[in-house]
């Protein structure tokens, strides 16, 4: 089986609320301090999907990842866990895209790096939420997607997944090649073993300019943006809120029975 | 060239009634086409649908885009994708508005690429500049910890819009609007994905979207045996039992329970949240709550600051007694 998966440095989405900041000037987060980027979790299980049709069926992984000053150690985590290439698309040229401009480099970029049965990327990125750059991916490929998938298996050539709905989960059979996104309910992404490290380390990215995945400069990064952000800001929390004490755990819990009572809840 | 005008709603239909979301998205559109002096329609699609029209018109819509057929029965993204973009392309609506749901996660994306044009999702607002005709859309973004504003020129303008973001109009069966039959065509041959089977997973009783009272667990509450405490004091209160979303990663309770931004989006009265520690993600899905009661031992978290009533002590103290009070409260 032949993989690509799709990976996004993000800020740490585990950061704590307070040390979130944004500079309004430049409609900007300002990266917290003192807090690494990681991988973003959604596509470390993708990741973790790909490594378990590996261990079942064997295969390669094959890892792409857009952005700028991506820090290495963080970048190369998938390969860490057991992916086994690594190529960064790292040019000022790429950056402030949206979901178009992204799609389309990373798409244009799984054409170049070859064949493939399955491009599994995280449902959304945990910076933007946006969950629209793998299905445009597809859309731009020419290929089936499956959305939300929490379990991924490859049987008699097609994928068999558990898509994930309100109220349980669907089992869909579908066509290669294909792009499955991924959803948390996968469950948790191997950690990277000693000697995954240690061959990760000696593997160096490919980087790809522009130039080398053919694509037109208006139509990556921030020149081929469709949307236009206007404004990036913090919703103001009002309201205060009112703590109950009590003499002890039961007075306490009585007293907040009253509460619930008085606010005719209950 | 088309001239685009007005605005179109992807409806959707559950149990032979338009989706709570539906209703909510055509208030919204209702809205926005009254400010831009344009139509609002909405399309239905589905095995059999016609009989929910009415339903449609009476929530706001000037005109209903009836589309049936066997393959429409269920949601697929192949099917769906190419008659929704038949009658986007025949009626060139100015904004089209989906739901962000299973349905609306899946096909507007996918959708917004195939017609070449932007789309925001999951929006908690959508306003109309009626100068310019640009829809302005305000999306959650970072987990929850912002919000963003966009605009784009190219069209149609897409948006998917939260569940419990919109109003829904006030039900109105004397409206009158015009039906409209699509003629369905799809090859099967180009339908890619095949459902085998659809498993249940979601506890009997009542949902988690329609309860007006829910009892919640995170993290501190340590294991699925914290759970059967906090169920107890739910069926009490005649409420239902939710999460957030490392009780469910951990197995303690079924995932079908995750109340946040990628679980189940809430609008209780009450919302009980139980050794939760208050993650932007998490508010996402209980923010719309009337009253937020949290229950930590720590004073720093960031519940705190979105609960109205709040209880700095370990929640194995407070939930036994709180239990028998509310039992006694509400049998008194």
């Amino acid at each position: 089986m032949n993989m690509v998966v799709c990976c996004k440095q993000v800020i740490d989405p585990e950061a704590p609320p307070a040390s979130f900041s944004i500079d309004s000037a430049a409609n900007k987060v300002i990266p917290p301090a003192g807090i690494p980027p990681v991988v973003n979790p959604f596509d470390e299980q993708a990741i973790e999907a790909a490594l378990r049709i590996k261990d079942a069926v064997g295969g390669k992984i094959t890892v792409i990842s857009l952005g700028i000053n991506l820090t290495r150690d963080v970048i190369k985590k998938p390969l860490s866990m057991g992916a086994d290439e690594l190529i960064l698309l790292e040019d000022e040229a790429f950056e402030g895209g949206d979901s178009w401009s992204t799609a389309y480099a990373l798409a244009m970029a799984i054409k170049k790096a070859g064949e493939y049965d399955i491009i599994f990327c995280g449902r959304q990125a945990s910076d933007w939420d946006a969950g629209q750059v793998g299905l445009g991916i597809a859309e731009i490929l020419g290929i089936p997607s499956v959305t939300v998938v929490k379990k991924a298996e490859v049987i008699n050539g097609k994928a068999r997944v558990e898509r994930v709905v309100a109220d349980g989960y669907e089992i869909v059979e579908v066509t290669l090649p294909a792009l499955i996104t991924i959803t948390n309910e996968l469950g948790e992404a191997r950690y990277p073993t000693l000697r995954g490290i240690m061959a990760a380390a000696k593997k160096q990215p490919i980087i790809w300019k522009p130039a080398d995945i053919e694509v037109e400069p208006s139509q990556i990064g921030a020149a081929g943006r469709r949307a236009n952000l206007v404004k990036l800001f913090q919703p103001v929390r009002e309201g205060k809120c009112e703590i109950i004490e009590g003499d002890d755990a039961a007075d306490t819990a009585a007293k907040l029975a009253m509460k619930l009572r008085g606010l005719k809840v209950i | 060239m088309a001239e685009y005008k007005g605005v179109m709603v992807l409806g959707e239909v559950i149990d032979d009634k338009l989706a709570a979301i539906t209703t909510e998205i055509l208030g919204c559109g209702r809205r926005l086409a009254d400010e831009l002096k344009e139509e609002l329609s909405c399309i239905l699609m589905g095995g059999e649908v016609a009989k929910v029209a009415d339903e449609a018109i009476a929530f706001g819509a000037d005109k209903v885009y009836i589309a049936e057929d066997s393959l429409l029965k269920d949601y697929r993204t192949d099917s769906y994708i190419v008659v929704t973009e038949k009658i986007v392309q025949e009626a060139t609506p100015r904004i089209l508005l989906l739901g962000q749901t299973a349905v609306g996660r899946d096909l507007a994306p996918k959708l917004a690429f195939r017609l070449g044009t932007s789309l925001a999702t999951d929006c908690l607002e959508l306003e109309v500049d009626t100068k310019a005709k640009l829809l302005s859309a305000t999306r959650s973004v970072y987990g929850g910890n912002a919000r963003a504003i966009f605009t784009s020129e190219s069209l149609p303008q897409m948006a998917t819009a939260r569940q419990k973001a919109m109003s829904p109009l006030e039900r109105d069966d004397s409206r009158k609007g015009e039906i409209i039959s699509v003629k369905v065509e799809i090859d099967p041959a180009e339908i890619r994905t095949d459902v085998i089977e659809k498993v249940e997973e979601e506890a009997a009783g009542i949902k988690l979207e329609d309860a007006s009272i829910i009892v919640s667990g995170g993290r501190g509450i340590g294991g699925p045996e914290g759970f059967e405490q906090l169920e107890e004091l739910a069926k009490i209160l005649k409420g239902a039992l939710g999460a957030s979303r490392p009780p469910c990663d951990n197995g303690w309770t079924p995932t079908t329970a995750q109340v946040g931004l990628t679980g189940k989006i809430v609008a209780p009265d009450l919302y009980i949240a139980v050794a939760i520690s208050g993650a932007s993600q998490h508010l996402a899905g209980c923010s719309g709550s009337k009253n937020i009661v949290a229950i930590n031992r720590d004073a720093e978290a960031n519940i705190f600051k979105e609960a109205r009533l709040g209880v700095v002590a370990d929640w194995k103290q407070i939930i036994p007694p709180l239990t028998e009070r509310v039992r006694e409260l509400m049998a008194g």
